[in-house]
């Protein structure tokens, strides 16, 4: 069994997952915040992978993006930014997050090979739609890697489909149209999309996007399997770069957001 | 289908070979397809294309001349030049071609808002202008860099109505206004339509916007069968995303004899970090929705183009001029701000035709090779746009203070 399906097996209650771009603001503060972030209690870390252009990132994700380039960020580093977690953490299922140029550059076969031996667990690539997903699903295919598909408010029926063809770890439901840490969706707008949903699969269904207090993830968590925080753990890093206390602080802000979820 | 054709591309799923498709956030993609719907009915609707030509010929002003620029070709010693006046449109680019097309299919969606990138600034006016021609609201998004240096078009898209969004993040340009548009687009998908400044984007918007401008070479062909009996040896066209170069070569790409050229921004040159010649200095790679040839790191980080002409400074190039060049049926070469500066000079000394600094990079490749062609050899350029917005730039790279005239 892979770790995120055992990671949703264990649960008796929804999962949170905890959000950071690697190598923001550097690599060592980095892997620092990533601890803090399974310390603070996050079921599972979605590691985003930092490029130039991130299309479907609001302003606080795409600043994440450009201090690590900044700082020396690469696929190689993210990877090896894995690696270095795994080396004291073989619990807490990684899912590396991004758009596919990087990986695309780095090699299809290549990125799969590496960034599952370095121990990362699954994969959400933004501009992959399934129209054009096959070339990375053949490539992940004799890896023990979930290919996370995206579900959005625009995906209606005829959508549904396809988009469950090939998915596999949990879902991620975008709760809004629109970049992340912007807006937030009417939870019961959402519930009623995600009851459609379920209808059709039995893969745990995280909802993300706009999702910044405890107060937010006890409401979403009440409507889903999983429940993303991302852009408000990334201002966190960014507020207190170069401080020897961010990572503290993230863990405080991550056992805070958990509790809302006992 | 004709076999052995160019013109059959691309696929159904959009492809051009292994470049072009719909690499977007799965929130657009019911939009995206709902786009190729609405654009599949379009095309084969004479109502459409009705409405299109009545526009085109009445608004643009088509079609636009074939003028054989005399002075040029003695100037040269060689092959005859003639220019497809493009930039005698309406607005003063080849661009409201296509702004004019989506427009109408935006319209027929039932779209109520508009948004649109812009570089220098000429894809932001055209659209501006349909946008206040039809009376839909419209937000263009620009660099601020791209916003300091084009302050006149910033101020004509205001005239005409249009909200000019500063973009801050990365460079500032071209390529930040673009992630930014689709940022918006994402943001309001219910009402928006996203009027796509060149050949470039997910499917449709490649073929899309080379069948509005294909008009280009269709009238090329007519007229310059009437004035020389023949078809051109060669086109010359000037490419950043490609749309003016496209509209002009689609409809000759199944004529052996008719060579094609396209002429790429070489900045400082082509082996310097300072160009936007994707083609011939980047590789395959993937962003803005599509599969294509970017500059961009070993790492997949996407880099900044440089071009003296802001319409050229595009990292990417769209996907069927990258697979034109696989083929090899396009030539592509480049040419370096400095070369086009001079054509730039020269053209508008000898012909009295102020060109674009987009147009005069294919001019300055036309300087380059046309005397050493035969004398009944036929060049034909596309000039794609006027250079009335760029004299702003040439003065300050020609050291001269406008304010001290």
């Amino acid at each position: 069994m892979s770790r995120i399906e055992t990671t949703f097996k264990a649960l008796n209650r929804p999962a949170l997952i905890s959000f950071i771009t690697a190598g923001d603001p550097d690599y060592a503060q980095s892997l620092s915040a990533m601890k803090a972030l399974a310390a603070g209690g996050a079921d599972i870390i979605e590691l985003g992978m930092p490029f130039t252009d991130p299309m479907a990132d609001g302003p606080a994700i795409q600043l994440a993006s450009e201090r690590a380039l900044k700082a020396g960020a690469s696929m190689k580093t993210t990877l090896q930014m894995v690696r270095d977690f795994r080396a004291d953490n073989h619990d807490t299922p990684i899912v590396l997050m991004g758009y596919y140029n990087p990986v695309l550059q780095y090699g299809l076969e290549a990125f799969a090979k590496d960034a599952s031996e370095a121990g990362a667990d699954g994969l959400i690539i933004v501009d992959i739609p399934p129209e054009e997903a096959d070339p990375l699903l053949d490539a992940i295919q004799p890896y023990e890697l979930d290919l996370i598909r995206l579900i959005t408010p625009t995906s209606d029926e005829t959508r549904l489909p396809k988009l469950l063809n090939g998915a596999s770890g949990f879902l991620y439901y975008v709760s809004i149209t629109g970049v992340t840490g912007t807006a937030q969706a009417d939870s019961q707008a959402v519930a009623a999309h995600i009851n459609t949903i379920k209808q059709s699969t039995d893969l745990p269904v995280a909802i993300g996007f706009g999702i910044k207090t405890a107060d937010d993830v006890q409401r979403f968590a009440a409507i889903g399997d999983a429940v993303v925080v991302g852009s408000a753990l990334v201002q966190t890093v960014a507020d207190n770069a170069g401080n020897d206390q961010m990572p503290e602080m993230l863990r405080g802000q991550v056992d805070a957001l958990s509790k809302a979820l006992a | 289908m004709q076999k052995n054709s160019y013109k059959n591309m691309p696929d159904e799923n959009g492809h051009f070979g292994p470049y072009g498709g719909r690499y977007v956030a799965e929130t657009l993609m019911p939009l995206i397809l709902s786009v190729e719907a609405a654009w599949k009915e379009a095309k084969n609707d004479p109502a459409f294309w009705d409405e299109f030509n009545a526009l085109a010929k009445d608004y643009i002003g088509r079609p636009s001349p074939m003028y054989l620029a005399q002075r040029l070709t003695d100037h040269l010693g060689g092959a005859k030049v003639y220019f497809k006046r493009e930039e005698l449109n309406h607005t003063g680019a080849h661009k409201i071609n296509h702004c004019i097309g989506q427009i109408l299919l935006a319209k027929r969606m039932g779209k109520t808002r508009i948004i649109a990138e812009t570089g220098a600034g000429q894809h932001g006016v055209a659209t501006a202008t349909v946008c206040a021609l039809f009376n839909i609201p419209c937000t263009v998004f620009m660099g601020a860099t791209d916003i300091e240096r084009q302050a006149p078009n910033v101020f004509r898209m205001r005239l005409l109505g249009a909200e000019v969004r500063s973009v801050t993040s990365g460079a500032g340009t071209l390529k930040d206004a673009m992630n930014e548009a689709m940022r918006d687009w994402v943001a309001n998908v219910h009402d928006t339509y996203y009027l796509i400044g060149t050949v470039a984007g997910p499917h449709p918007f490649p073929e899309m916007v080379r069948q509005f401008q294909s008009v280009i070479g269709t009238e090329s062909r007519e007229q310059l069968l009437e004035r020389e009996g023949k078809l051109p040896d060669l086109l010359v066209a000037c490419i950043g995303g490609g749309s003016n170069a496209l509209g002009m070569f689609h409809p000759f790409l199944d004529d052996a004899d008719v060579e094609i050229c396209g002429v790429e921004a070489g900045g400082h040159g082509v082996d310097t970090d300072k160009h936007a010649a994707s083609l011939n200095g980047g590789r395959l790679g993937v962003l803005h929705g599509m599969s294509s040839y970017f500059l961009q790191d070993d790492d997949g980080q996407i880099t900044e183009a440089h071009s003296v002409s802001a319409g050229l400074d595009y990292p990417g190039i769209g996907p069927e001029h990258a697979w034109l060049f696989d083929e090899k049926r396009v030539n592509y070469v480049s040419v370096t701000d400095d070369e086009a500066l001079e054509a730039f000079q020269m053209c508008t000394k000898l012909e009295g035709i102020i060109p674009a600094l987009e147009s005069a990079h294919a001019l300055a490749h036309v300087m380059k090779i046309a005397g050493d062609m035969p004398k009944d050899k036929v060049i034909l350029l596309n000039m794609s746009g006027r250079g009335d917005k760029d004299i702003f730039t040439v003065a300050k790279k020609l050291g001269i203070d406008m304010g001290a005239m």
